[in-house]
C-alpha cells in the first residue's frame, strides 16, 4: 500500500485535433501539478494539503475552468466554487458565489476548519474571506479572453436556438465548440497517503453563459466531492447531470453497499450518467486509481507510488 | 394501481420542555397538512405536485423553521432555502439564500422546470423569482417576535458556550434571561442549548398511486448562523432525495447530514444492498450519524412509510392508503 494521487482539468467535448497551442500549455499544467503533488506526497504532507496545494495551482492557470481562467455567466462575471473533503474525518467546506477570493478551494478548507458550518455562498462567503484575511483581486483578473469569447459564442448559440425551435423553455444549453476546448470542465484532486488517509478537492467557475446565481455539482458534497475511508472521488461535467446522479458518493456506496471494486464501482457510475456529460478521478485507501469519463476527453494525470504515472486528455 | 402514502416532518430535536399547548398546536398543524395531503393523493395528484403543496403549507405557517417563522441570521435576517426532487427521472430543484420569496419550494420547483439549472442562489434566484412572477414580499414578513427573542438568546449562548467552553450551567448563571429558560442544559444540537435551538426545516416526502416518489425540503436554516450560510436542505443527496424506489426528507444537524449523504444513503442501501425501506431507515440513522443529531421521513415505492431519528424527538406525521394516520413528536 502506498501513495497514490490523481488530478483532472474538466472533462469535455475535446476534439482529438486539438491545436498544439492549446495542448501544450494545459499538458504543461498538468505535469506540473502532478510533480507537485507527488513531492508533496513523498514529503509526507497530508492528503488534505494535497489536493489542497493542487487544487490552487490548478485555479491559478488560466486554462482550466476554475479560479483564474473560469467560464463567465450570462453577464459576463466571474462566480467561482469550490469543496473539499477529508476522509479521515468525513468534514468538509464548501464555497459558492465567490468574485473576488483568487483561490476559492483555500476559502472552502477554511470554512471546513474555521466555522461551524460547512458551507457559505456569495456575500456572505466573500466577506468571510476578507475577515479571515485571504487573497482577493479585481474580477479582472480571472477573466480571460478566451473566456470572453466562449460567452459570445454561447450566447449566439443559444440565440439561433431560440429562433427557429419552438419556444419552450430552454432545459439543454447548446454548448458550441469555440476552438474545441472543452466547454465544461472544473478541476479536481484526490489523494491517498501511506497510512490510507484520503481527500477530495474540486473547483469551477461552473458552466458557460450560467444564470447568474447558478450553482453547479462541484460545491455539493456527494455529488462533485467525496471522500471517506474508502475512496476519494472528484467528479467534472455537467453539473445538473452529475447532482442527481449523485456521481462522487456513488462511487463509494457502490464500493462499500454492493463490494464492488474501484474500477467496476467507476465504471458503473459514469454508464449510469448520459454519454458526453461525465467525468472522475478516484483514488482508494489502498492506492488504487481510477480515472474514466463518457465525453470526448478528460484532461487528467495520475501517479502511484510504484513509480506509475500517466498525463491524457482522451 | 400503487398504494399511496405520505410523510411530513416539522424539525428533529425538540426541547423536552416545550409546553404542553404549543405541543398541541404542532399536533394539529402537523395533522392539518397531513390532511392536505392525503386528501390530494385520494384525487390522485401526482407525488411532486403533493409535496410541493404540503411544503407550501408548511412554509406559511409560522410555527415551523421554513418560510414564514424562519430562524434569523446573525444579521436578523432571513435567508431560506429549500430542494424538491421527483423521483421520475431524478429531475431536481433547489434554492438558496431567499429573502423575498414568499414559497421557496415552489421556486425550487420552478427551477427544476423552467431553468436550464438545478440550484439556483441568493440575488440569482431572486432575480428568477422575479422574472417567474413567483409571490414576494418584504423580508419583515418571515421574521417573527418569538424568533427576534430567539435570536438574542441564541447570541448570548453562542458568546458564552464560544468563551469558556463549556456547555451552559444550571439555573445559576451569570446573565439571568439565559439562566431563566435552562432547565436541561445537556441537551443540545448544533451548539445551543435545546431551548434555543430552532428544530430546522419541514420536509414531506409521497409515493401517490401510480406508485411515483417525490421528495421535498424547506427551511429557514440554523439560529444565528453567518450570512450566507447554506445547510442540508437544499442539498440533494444530502437534505432531499428521490429516485424510482424511495423519497427522503431529512433535518437536524446540517453537518451530520452533509458528511453522511444521508437521503441518497437510504436509497443506496435499498438499491444496492437489497434492504427494505425500514430497514435502510434503520441502518443509515444508527451507522452514518455518527455523533450527528438527526432525523428523517422516508416513503418506498410499495406505499411503506418510514420515519426514524436519533434527536430528542421530531415532530412527524405519516399516513397510508390502508386507513393509517398519525402524528407525533417524541420516541
Amino acid at each position: 500500500m502506498g501513495w497514490a494521487i490523481a488530478l483532472h482539468g474538466g472533462a469535455g467535448d475535446i476534439p482529438v485535433d486539438l491545436p498544439t497551442d492549446k495542448r501544450a500549455p494545459r499538458e504543461a499544467t498538468l505535469r506540473r501539478c502532478l510533480d507537485l503533488g507527488v513531492a508533496a506526497l513523498k514529503a509526507g504532507r497530508s492528503p488534505l494539503d494535497v489536493v489542497e496545494l493542487v487544487a490552487r495551482e490548478l485555479e491559478n492557470c488560466p486554462y482550466f475552468n476554475a479560479g483564474r481562467g473560469s467560464v463567465l455567466t450570462t453577464n459576463g462575471t466571474v462566480e467561482m466554487e469550490a469543496s473539499i473533503m477529508d476522509g479521515t474525518s468525513k468534514g468538509c467546506g464548501c464555497v459558492s458565489g465567490l468574485t473576488t477570493v483568487v483561490n476559492p478551494i483555500s476559502l472552502a478548507r477554511v470554512v471546513m476548519e474555521k466555522t461551524p458550518h460547512i458551507y457559505l455562498a456569495f456575500d456572505g462567503a466573500e466577506a468571510f474571506a476578507r475577515e479571515q484575511g485571504l487573497e482577493t483581486r479585481d474580477q479582472s483578473y480571472f477573466i480571460t479572453e478566451q473566456n470572453i469569447e466562449r460567452l459570445k459564442q454561447a450566447k449566439e448559440a443559444n440565440r439561433v436556438q431560440i429562433d427557429y425551435t419552438q419556444p419552450q423553455p430552454i432545459k439543454e444549453q447548446a454548448i458550441p465548440r469555440s476552438e474545441g476546448d472543452s466547454q465544461i470542465g472544473t478541476v479536481g484532486c484526490v489523494a491517498v497517503d501511506r497510512n490510507g488517509n484520503l481527500a477530495s478537492a474540486t473547483s469551477t467557475g461552473g458552466l458557460v453563459n450560467k444564470m447568474v446565481g447558478r450553482i453547479g455539482d462541484t460545491p455539493v458534497i456527494g455529488s462533485g466531492t467525496y471522500a471517506n475511508t474508502i475512496c476519494a472521488v472528484s467528479a467534472t461535467g455537467k453539473g445538473e447531470s452529475i447532482i442527481r446522479n449523485t456521481i462522487a458518493r456513488d462511487v463509494a456506496a457502490l464500493m462499500e453497499y454492493k463490494g464492488l471494486s474501484l474500477k467496476d464501482a467507476a465504471n458503473q457510475v459514469i454508464a449510469n450518467a448520459p454519454k458526453g456529460t461525465v467525468g472522475l478521478v478516484a483514488v482508494t485507501d489502498k492506492g488504487d486509481v481510477a480515472m474514466p469519463f463518457n465525453t470526448t476527453g478528460m484532461f487528467r494525470a495520475c501517479a502511484v507510488e510504484d513509480g506509475h504515472s500517466e498525463i491524457a486528455i482522451w | 394501481m400503487a398504494k399511496w402514502a405520505i410523510a411530513i416532518h416539522g424539525g428533529a430535536g425538540v426541547d423536552p420542555n416545550l409546553p404542553e399547548q404549543r405541543q398541541e398546536e404542532a399536533k394539529r398543524l402537523l395533522s392539518r397538512c397531513l390532511q392536505i395531503g392525503v386528501d390530494t393523493l385520494k384525487a390522485r395528484q401526482s407525488a411532486v405536485d403533493v409535496v410541493e403543496l404540503v411544503v407550501r403549507e408548511l412554509e406559511s405557517d409560522p410555527m415551523f423553521n421554513s418560510g414564514r417563522g424562519s430562524a434569523l441570521t446573525a444579521k436578523g435576517t432571513v435567508e431560506m432555502e429549500a430542494s424538491i426532487m421527483d423521483g421520475r427521472q431524478r429531475r431536481c430543484g433547489a434554492v438558496s439564500g431567499l429573502t423575498t420569496v414568499k414559497n421557496p419550494v415552489s421556486l425550487a420547483r420552478l427551477v427544476m422546470d423552467r431553468s436550464p439549472h438545478s440550484y439556483l442562489a441568493f440575488a440569482g434566484a431572486e432575480e428568477f423569482a422575479r422574472e417567474q412572477g413567483v409571490e414576494t414580499v418584504d423580508n419583515s414578513y418571515f421574521i417573527t417576535e418569538e424568533n427576534i427573542g430567539m435570536l438574542k438568546l441564541a447570541k448570548e449562548a453562542n458568546t458564552i458556550l464560544f468563551d469558556y467552553r463549556i456547555p451552559l450551567p444550571g439555573a445559576d448563571t451569570c446573565s439571568a434571561s439565559v439562566g431563566s429558560l435552562v432547565p436541561d442544559t445537556s441537551l443540545q444540537m448544533n451548539g445551543l442549548p435545546i431551548s434555543i435551538y430552532s428544530p430546522e426545516t419541514v420536509g414531506c416526502v409521497v409515493v401517490d398511486s401510480t406508485g411515483n416518489c417525490a421528495a421535498a425540503t424547506s427551511t429557514g436554516g440554523l439560529m444565528n448562523k453567518k450570512s450566507g450560510r447554506i445547510g442540508d436542505s437544499p442539498l440533494i443527496g444530502s437534505g432531499t432525495y428521490a429516485c424510482d424506489l424511495c423519497a427522503i426528507s431529512c433535518t437536524g444537524e446540517g453537518e451530520a447530514i452533509i458528511r453522511s449523504t444521508l437521503a441518497r444513503d437510504v436509497a443506496a442501501v435499498m438499491e444496492y444492498k437489497g434492504l427494505n425501506l425500514q430497514e435502510a431507515v434503520d441502518f443509515v440513522v444508527k451507522e452514518r450519524l455518527d455523533e450527528g443529531q438527526a432525523g428523517l421521513i422516508a416513503v418506498s415505492r410499495n406505499g411503506e412509510v418510514a420515519c426514524k431519528f436519533n434527536s430528542n424527538g421530531m415532530f412527524r406525521g405519516c399516513a397510508t392508503e390502508d386507513g393509517y394516520m398519525e402524528v407525533g413528536i417524541w420516541e
